[in-house]
């Protein structure tokens, strides 16, 4: 299959490799499209004054937006989507998302651990914004 | 109100069928910005050898929380909407979820834990797709874990 050829190989993998980093912009448009996507209408992704209410700083990000954005990364490394088989990640900061404006994610992929037995490799990813960490333990398992 | 310790251990059964659609498939791939082939060409995917068109891998969130709604939405579990943070999440896909899947979830409450004004609330929800002969095929198990606020915190 053509998609084989662009498919990392395990042995050639050590903990600690840097997979690749990856920006991702939100703004205001993208909330309300993961929204409408995903079915999570909560209003502190969407109203200010809802946000506030709440004792937000305002309209944050979908955390789950955020753990979906930075996994394309993995997969586009992998070469197939199917083969992250675990995902996991700890929503430790909220993603204030300015109106007008964007708030940045920067994204860096790492492994964490390769099982040769298993044949799957760790990716832990890194996600921040404006320089803190906006998750936590996120790894995602590939196999390969 | 506070999140009721009583039903730890609840399990729910079995709920309508999710059904995936391509079309579906390919607004949650480009709201999140999974852009792979295989999300959103036909050609793609099956000349990667799956049947159909294959979610990202937190698709799955979106078939969960239909479950998850049987408990979030039970007055009497006293989870007040407003006062939950996600805490955590976790996917293990035992195979991709592709278009053309019949889903059907069972809801587990695998812990309530009370600890500084907060209630952490653990649910697992299994996955299954529907097969024709009427048996089911384990797909996702998906993790999540919500805070709850108490009134004073």
């Amino acid at each position: 299959m053509s998609t084989e050829a662009t498919r990392p190989a395990l042995a050639d993998l050590s903990v600690g490799d840097v997979i690749g980093t990856r920006t991702v912009e939100v703004d205001r448009a993208r909330l309300v499209r993961y929204a409408g996507a995903s079915g999570d209408f909560n209003p502190i992704h969407w109203n200010d004054a809802f946000a506030a209410e709440v004792g937000l700083p305002g309209v944050i990000a979908h955390g789950m937006f955020t753990m979906g954005a930075a996994v394309a990364l993995v997969e586009d490394w992998a070469g197939d989507p199917g083969a992250v088989v675990d995902y996991q990640t700890r929503f430790t900061r909220p993603v204030p998302v300015p109106n007008p404006g964007v708030a940045t994610l920067e994204v860096t992929g790492t492994v964490g651990a390769v099982d040769a037995d298993a044949g799957t490799v760790r990716v832990d990813l890194t996600v921040t914004c404006e320089g803190a960490r906006v998750l936590g333990k996120t790894q995602a398992v590939v196999r390969l | 109100m506070s999140v009721n310790p009583a039903y730890v251990g609840r399990e729910y059964p079995a709920n309508a069928p999710y059904s995936v659609g391509r079309e579906k498939l390919r607004e949650f791939s480009g709201a999140v910005g999974a852009s792979h082939p295989v999300h959103h060409d036909l050609v793609a995917a099956r000349g990667a050898g799956y049947p159909d068109l294959v979610a990202p891998p937190t698709f799955a969130v979106v078939v969960a929380q239909r479950a998850e709604s049987q408990l979030i939405e039970d007055p009497e579990a006293g989870i007040d909407f407003s006062r939950v943070v996600h805490a955590d999440e976790r996917f293990t896909h035992h195979r991709p979820i592709v278009a053309g899947d019949e889903l059907v979830t069972v809801l587990h409450v695998d812990s309530i834990v009370e600890r500084a004004g907060l209630a952490m609330v653990t649910t697992r929800c299994e996955i299954a797709a529907l097969l024709p002969d009427g048996g089911t095929e384990p797909v996702s198990t998906v993790t999540s874990t919500l805070a709850v606020r108490g009134e004073g915190a």
